[in-house]
């Protein structure tokens, strides 16, 4: 029983401590963006690995995550004879809670992962104390411009997850289930806001950019220096940015829509 | 590894379908690219029900959308609800004697404000009341009549 309780404190003051700390990092890294907009190569280069080559993943899973709903959708709508609203259950599933919410997921499995294991292994192989030791700060010259083009793709990213998604309900409701086209349309446009919706949809998705990448640039710099702890940190990372990215979810759901 | 003025190229063309994409949701999915721009004047009505009914409900003329519900709010004295209807400026021409009914498209579909023009001559301007309506139709009150007659029908056959 003490044990068990030793351990339960134990955890806890690690946990803060591990806040703590990556809270500090934070601080260092938000100080650092600053300097990357002196060096725009070192971004278009980290908006490359981390946004171009997630496009494939997204526009795919996008795609067939809106042929879905639309397919789903359809056989719950037309059992109350509602086949036009198919439209805006689309668009509002996409565009509120889907988008945002699963390009974060995947985000976080495609690329986030990937800056875990790079950072980590950077720091593994003591490349960044070989920075340091140049008198290169490795925040401001790794850490920083892979913050920044995280905070820029994932946005980006998850727009046309939805717009993709969009169309892709467009496909199967139009042209398989014989929806018609004008009020999958004009259903959506007359019950979608652009600032209630479309614009909470993209505060959200700055949301989870910022702490997916955070989360994800965190446990490589601070993973311990062998293969082993730096397979735990890219666990980690995916693990944890999926609990932040749904729990944040429900918070901010509950902030913009509660009371519509 | 591509050299670096094809990723450029490759970041650039992600950003531009990331914007278009935003784009695409504001014009095609969101109803930005319509109302908003066109010039309106309001009218109001006075309603004893207005029902389901709910800001941006269109506002039809035979089944032609020309506005939209701006607010509904309950007038204290009177305790009926104020609809205040935002008319586009180019319907310009609607008769002071128009009636403005609330009526429920389909039996379960969203509920409108239609319109339905007089034979005066003076037209509507911003700000004028509408002074014949009629209000929503509620099913639960059609239906209890309903329930009620048959009752009493079968009442009086017992009888």
């Amino acid at each position: 029983m003490l044990n068990i309780l030793t351990k339960l404190g134990k955890n806890t003051r690690c946990s803060f401590n591990k806040l703590g700390k990556s809270g500090f990092f934070l601080g260092q890294v938000l100080i650092g963006v600053g300097d990357v907009f002196l060096r725009p190569r070192l971004l278009s280069k980290q908006l490359y690995s981390v946004g171009v080559l997630s496009f494939l993943i997204i526009t795919v899973s996008g795609l067939f995550i809106g042929m879905v709903l639309s397919l789903q959708g359809y056989y719950i709508l037309s059992s109350f004879g509602a086949e036009e609203a198919l439209g805006v259950m689309v668009a509002a599933s996409l565009v509120r809670e889907l988008g945002p919410v699963v390009t974060a997921l995947l985000f976080a499995g495609r690329a986030g992962s990937a800056l875990t294991a790079e950072i980590g292994l950077m720091k593994a192989t003591e490349q960044l104390s070989g920075m340091e030791m140049m008198a290169i700060d490795p925040i401001k010259r790794i850490v920083a411009p892979r913050f920044v083009a995280g905070l820029i793709s994932v946005p980006l990213l998850t727009m046309l997850f939805s717009a993709i998604g969009i169309i892709g309900g467009h496909l199967v409701g139009v042209g398989m289930l014989g929806v018609d086209e004008g009020s999958y349309w004009m259903q959506m446009q007359s019950s979608l806001d652009f600032y209630d919706d479309i614009l909470n949809g993209v505060i959200k998705s700055l949301v989870f950019g910022f702490v997916v990448t955070w989360i994800a640039l965190y446990e490589g710099y601070s993973a311990v220096p062998t293969s082993e702890g730096v397979s735990g940190a890219t666990t980690r990372t995916v693990v944890n940015s999926a609990f932040a990215t749904l729990g944040l979810d429900f918070i901010l759901t509950a902030l913009m829509f509660g009371d519509i | 590894m591509q050299n670096s003025a094809t990723q450029d190229t490759l970041v650039g063309i992600f950003i531009a379908t990331g914007i278009g994409a935003l784009f695409f949701l504001a014009m095609q999915v969101s109803n930005l690219g319509g109302f908003n721009a066109v010039e309106t004047y309001t009218v109001t009505a006075t309603f004893e029900n207005s029902g389901g009914l709910k800001v941006k409900s269109p506002v039809l003329i035979g089944g032609v959308r020309v506005g939209r519900v701006e607010s509904i709010e309950l007038d204290q004295k009177m305790f009926q609800a104020v609809v205040r209807m935002q008319i586009e400026a180019q319907y310009n021409q609607l008769p002071e004697d128009t009636t403005a009914s609330i009526f429920t498209a389909g039996l379960l579909g969203e509920q409108y404000v239609s319109l339905e023009p007089g034979g005066m001559d003076e037209v509507l301007k911003d700000q004028s009341q509408i002074e014949i309506t009629q209000s929503a139709i509620v099913l639960e009150e059609v239906m209890g009549q309903f329930l009620f007659k048959d009752r009493g029908s079968s009442d009086s056959a017992a009888e």
